[in-house]
Formats: structure tokens, C-alpha cells, sequence
């Protein structure tokens, strides 16, 4: 317990996520080959944009918090379509 | 045009929302109240202190049922350097009396709770229940909205659109010019728990009196701030970061909590707490800058839709600026349901009221306050020339003798590489914005 360093998943595993099976954020990675400044993946504070080997995105909508980071640093057109989940989906913060 | 099936639609179940369901129901219109999460406040964080005397004529006695943590007594704001920090401490027991100031929250008990007062008003509450878009005449007005549910338009005299920051029912209505990167903050939260005993101990408090720490550095190359507040058995600590400068550089958000909570001031309060939950959300940070039009037939726009969160370095208030204005959008709203005019002339009482009360006179007092907070100066320069300064006062040289307080101040202005012009006017900007 203390102050030991807990990964990035256990992180995310403290907020409870409702995943609905259809995606709420899609990125374009066609779009994202051709993107040298990657606001996206340093922003994200879930951290779920991924730079593959080949140069690539890939993104998981899973665990989102929904905050809209993404989609107002990425500057290129057509890269994130994004919409809020279906209604009674996605991130759920606790009450006490 | 056939009769609509509510009179108020209210569009998100956060402080805003619920205040103005509140409003409307009480006034006898029938009101719907639409949440997309599974229950109100679900979907919403923030950092932690509301203030809300707003509410005294809304809920009276709101403190003998409101869901708070504890009632803010003592206020901090700390200036940090990697390693020094100067803090100035204000302490108050009548912040911790009726009607009292501010008070520690989670947002998921205070929505819950608001919400709870707009259905006792009436006002019928939909969660699970996602706005995907606004339905208009062909005159461009609004008459209701589309949801996701079967079947899940609902007609409407005035929509209230309370959906947050990201607005998209103010975007698709064309009420902002542009979204810009710069006029947002992202905030990011760690919630830890800390048993109550050592919370009072560590932070110098009793029973239910609690901290604010607002800090300023102590995030890295990052424009922004911190924050520090006690719940009963929690911290709350976390960081806003300007966008821009936090996509340009290479630390992520946790990094920089992480940095904050290592720094000497901030570890040995927050040492072996456990997270028990990390968040984020965005603040429209720009004030009067980023203001969309609020008003336009059918629909009025409060809140973080509106951008009138209060982000001014050391105030960061949103919530009871969002109570407000959902409070004057609905008393705006049944003035012109009762006229039965809900063209733009039919809800101009809003617009009035926000420019005669709190919600509009703080914006345009501060309305300098976001920028030269998070200006690179302020952000970058200042803490280092300041703490120095400080550091050189209260350092004991001997048997050299005490330097005098201007000549140290200007060393270390220009130390810092500093002009004297832009100081003065940073000041200045500063006494006309604070003073
Ligand atoms: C890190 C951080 C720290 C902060 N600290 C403080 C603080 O200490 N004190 C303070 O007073 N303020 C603080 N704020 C600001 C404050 O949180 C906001 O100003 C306030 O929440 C605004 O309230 P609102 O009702 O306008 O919007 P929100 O609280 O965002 O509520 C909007 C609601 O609408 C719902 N919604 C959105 N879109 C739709 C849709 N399409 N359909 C259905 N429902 C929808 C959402 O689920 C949500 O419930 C902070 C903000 C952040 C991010
Ligand atoms: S999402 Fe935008 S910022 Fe991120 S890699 Fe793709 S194009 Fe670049
Ligand atoms: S909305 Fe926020 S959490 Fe979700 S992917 Fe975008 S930046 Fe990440």
C-alpha cells in the first residue's frame, strides 16, 4: 500500500466503465499514419491511444472517461469521430 | 404546430440541470430532466470545493441535508518550485458555522442529491437517456430534442441545454464560433483514502473542518495548476493543464500528479494514501473569451455548455456558477412559457439576469485572470523569482548582513530573466483583476 507505484491498468481499474459493444469514438487510422504530432497520446488521460511499430493508432474506446481531450487537440479533420455512449453506458464515478 | 409533449425539456442532470428543473417545476411548467449517465452526477468530477449559498433561497437550510464531506475552514495557496513552496494560510471558524462558505463534495452525492429536489419539484427525471441531437422548426427555432431511446423525440416550448462542456447541443445550434484547443484545461484527479484521524491530524483540523490547497507549478513544463482538498477519509489531489502545452510536451497527465504528489510540500501529506479512484474531465477554461451565445428561440444554454465556469487561477468555481445560471434560465424560461413568446425577445430575461448578478460581474471582473494565471510568465518564471526572494529574506547569511528587500528583488528578477516592464504590467493586469 504505500506509495507503491501501481500500473497504469490497476489506474484505470479504480473507475467503473459500462462498456457498451458498440464503439462511442472511432479513430481513422489512415488518417493517424500521417501524423507526426500525436497530441492525442500523451493528452489522453486514459491513455488509450497507441502508437503501433508500423507507424499506426490504435485505440480502444473501452475504458473512457469521455472528456472530449482528444478530439479538441487532435487537429486533423476526419481523424476521431466521437460521440457520447449510448445512454446509461461508459464511465460511472461512485457515490459514497 | 401541434401542442408540445413537455414545457421545459432539460437537457443533463448536473448542477445546472437540476437547478433549473427545480425552477420550472416549482413554477408549475412540466418539466423533463435527461441524463445520459445511470443516475445523476454518474458521469462528473470536479475537484472538490462547492460553494453554495446560491442555493439559500432554492433549499433553505440546504446545509442540514446536503452530501458534503466537510466544510472548508482553512484555505491555502501554495506557490511551488521542484524544491520550495510558499504557502499562505488563511483559517476561518466561521467558514465552519451556518450558513458556512465552502464544503468538500463528490459529485456523484451532490447531483444525486440536487436531482432528488427537482423531482420532489415535479420535474420527471430520464437517466440512461443520451441527447443525440436538437429538433427544429423551419425557422431555424427549437423545438425539442432526439434522444437515443425508441421512439425518443420529445417537443418541448424552451429546451434548457445543461449538457457540460462539450456542448454539442450549443455546437450543433451554431451558438460557438469555434472550439479552440487553448480555451480548455483538463483536469485529472486521484481520489485517495486516508483514515479521518490522520486526514485531521496531518492537515490541522477537527470534526467535520476541512482544507483547500490551491497550487500554483508543481506541474512541470505544463501550463496549469493543482489541488489539494480533505474529504472526510479522502484526498482529493490533482492537476489542470492547459492542451495546447500539454499535447506539446512529453509528460502525461498521471505523470504530472505523480510529480506533484513527490514534491516535498505535497508528499509528506499524501504519503501511503490509496487511490481509490482516478478521473477526468475538461474545464472551458477562457471565461467571457470563449462565451458562446446563450439565448436563441427555444433554447437557452447554462452552465459549462456556456462556458461560465470560473477558472481564475486561485478560484476555480463551476459549480455554483452552473446552479446559477440554471436558476436564471428557468426563471427566464416560465416567464416565457406564461407570456407564451419563447422567441429570443421571449427569453431575454436570462441573458438580463446573468448580466445583473454574480454570474456575469465575477466574469468580467476577472475577466484577465485566465490568461495571465496560465501566461508562461506566471507560470514558469514567477514561482522560481518569488520562493528566491522569500528564500533570501529568511536565509541567514552571517556574518554577511541582511541584504535589503529591493536589491534582492531586482537579483532576482533579472535572475530569473524577468523584465521590469513586463513585471509592472503583469501587476498591474493582476491589482485590476484580483484587487
Ligand atoms: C478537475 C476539475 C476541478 C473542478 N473543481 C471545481 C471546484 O472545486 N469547485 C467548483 O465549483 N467547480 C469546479 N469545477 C468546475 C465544475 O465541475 C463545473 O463548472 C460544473 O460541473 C458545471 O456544471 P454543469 O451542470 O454546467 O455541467 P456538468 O456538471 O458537466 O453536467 C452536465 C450533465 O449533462 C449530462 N449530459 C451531457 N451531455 C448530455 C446529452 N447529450 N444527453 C444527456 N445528458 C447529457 C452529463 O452526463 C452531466 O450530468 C472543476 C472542474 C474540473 C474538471
Ligand atoms: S488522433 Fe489525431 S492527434 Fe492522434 S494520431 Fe490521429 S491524427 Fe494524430
Ligand atoms: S474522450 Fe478523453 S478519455 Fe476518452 S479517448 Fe478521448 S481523451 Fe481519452
Amino acid at each position: 500500500m504505500n506509495d507503491h507505484i501501481i500500473s497504469f491498468q490497476e489506474r484505470m481499474d479504480t473507475a467503473e466503465f459500462r462498456v457498451h459493444h458498440q464503439a462511442h469514438i472511432v479513430v481513422d487510422g489512415k488518417v493517424c499514419a500521417d501524423c507526426s504530432t500525436r497530441e492525442c497520446v500523451i493528452a489522453c488521460p486514459a491513455n488509450l491511444f497507441v502508437p503501433t511499430s508500423d507507424g499506426g493508432i490504435v485505440f480502444n474506446y473501452e475504458q473512457c472517461f469521455e472528456c472530449g481531450t482528444c478530439y479538441i487537440v487532435c487537429n486533423r479533420e476526419g481523424a476521431i469521430s466521437w460521440h457520447y455512449p449510448e445512454g446509461g453506458h461508459g464511465v460511472v464515478f461512485r457515490r459514497t | 404546430m401541434s401542442t408540445p409533449d413537455v414545457d421545459v425539456v432539460v437537457v443533463g442532470a448536473g448542477p445546472a440541470g437540476s437547478c433549473a428543473a427545480i425552477v420550472a417545476a416549482r413554477a408549475g411548467l412540466s418539466v423533463v430532466l435527461l441524463e445520459r449517465g445511470p443516475f445523476p452526477g454518474s458521469k462528473n468530477m470536479y475537484g472538490g470545493v462547492v460553494y453554495p449559498r446560491i442555493l439559500d433561497g432554492l433549499i433553505p437550510n440546504w446545509w442540514e441535508e446536503a452530501p458534503i464531506q466537510r466544510w472548508v475552514t482553512r484555505r491555502s495557496t501554495m506557490l511551488l518550485t521542484d524544491t520550495q513552496a510558499l504557502t499562505v494560510d488563511f483559517r476561518s471558524e466561521a467558514w465552519g458555522q451556518p450558513p458556512y462558505n465552502g464544503a468538500t463534495a463528490f459529485r456523484p452525492d451532490w447531483d444525486h442529491w440536487l436531482a432528488s429536489h427537482a423531482e420532489a419539484a415535479g420535474a420527471q427525471l430520464l437517466t440512461d437517456t443520451t441527447v443525440v441531437g436538437l429538433l427544429r422548426d423551419a425557422g431555424g427555432a427549437v423545438t425539442g430534442v432526439r434522444t437515443d431511446r425508441p421512439d425518443g423525440d420529445l417537443t418541448a416550448r424552451v429546451v434548457i441545454a445543461c449538457d457540460g462542456v462539450n456542448s454539442f447541443l450549443a455546437k450543433e445550434a451554431g451558438l460557438y464560433e469555434h472550439t479552440d484547443a487553448k480555451h480548455f484545461t483538463l483536469g485529472v484527479k486521484e481520489t485517495l483514502a486516508l483514515p479521518k484521524e490522520v486526514i485531521d491530524e496531518r492537515f490541522a483540523v477537527r470534526e467535520r473542518h476541512g482544507v483547500d490547497i490551491e497550487i500554483l507549478g508543481g506541474t512541470g513544463k505544463v501550463n496549469g495548476g493543482g489541488f489539494l482538498y480533505t474529504g472526510l477519509d479522502t484526498l482529493a489531489v490533482g492537476v489542470v493543464l492547459k492542451l495546447p502545452k500539454l499535447a506539446a510536451q512529453q509528460q502525461r497527465p498521471e505523470q504530472i500528479i505523480a510529480g506533484l504528489k513527490q514534491h516535498p510540500a505535497i508528499a509528506p501529506l499524501v504519503q501511503g494514501a490509496e487511490l481509490k479512484e482516478y478521473s477526468a474531465h475538461l474545464i472551458p477554461e477562457a471565461g467571457l473569451t470563449m462565451m458562446p451565445k446563450m439565448t436563441m428561440p427555444g433554447m437557452l444554454v447554462a452552465g459549462d455548455a456556456a462556458a461560465l465556469c470560473l477558472a481564475a487561477g486561485i478560484w476555480l468555481e463551476g459549480v455554483n456558477f452552473a446552479m446559477a445560471s440554471g436558476m436564471y434560465a428557468a426563471e427566464a424560461a416560465v416567464e416565457a412559457v406564461q407570456k407564451g413568446d419563447t422567441s429570443a425577445t421571449g427569453l431575454a430575461g436570462y441573458q438580463r439576469r446573468l448580466s445583473d448578478t454574480f454570474v456575469l460581474k465575477d466574469h468580467r471582473k476577472l475577466r484577465r485572470a485566465p490568461e495571465l494565471v496560465l501566461s508562461d510568465r506566471v507560470q514558469h518564471l514567477y514561482p522560481t523569482m518569488v520562493a528566491n526572494v522569500v528564500e533570501r529574506m529568511f536565509h541567514v547569511d552571517n556574518p554577511n548582513p541582511k541584504p535589503g528587500v529591493r536589491r534582492i528583488l531586482d537579483q532576482e528578477r533579472r535572475k530569473a530573466g524577468v523584465r521590469r516592464r513586463d513585471l509592472l504590467r503583469d501587476g498591474w493586469t493582476g491589482f485590476r483583476s484580483f484587487g
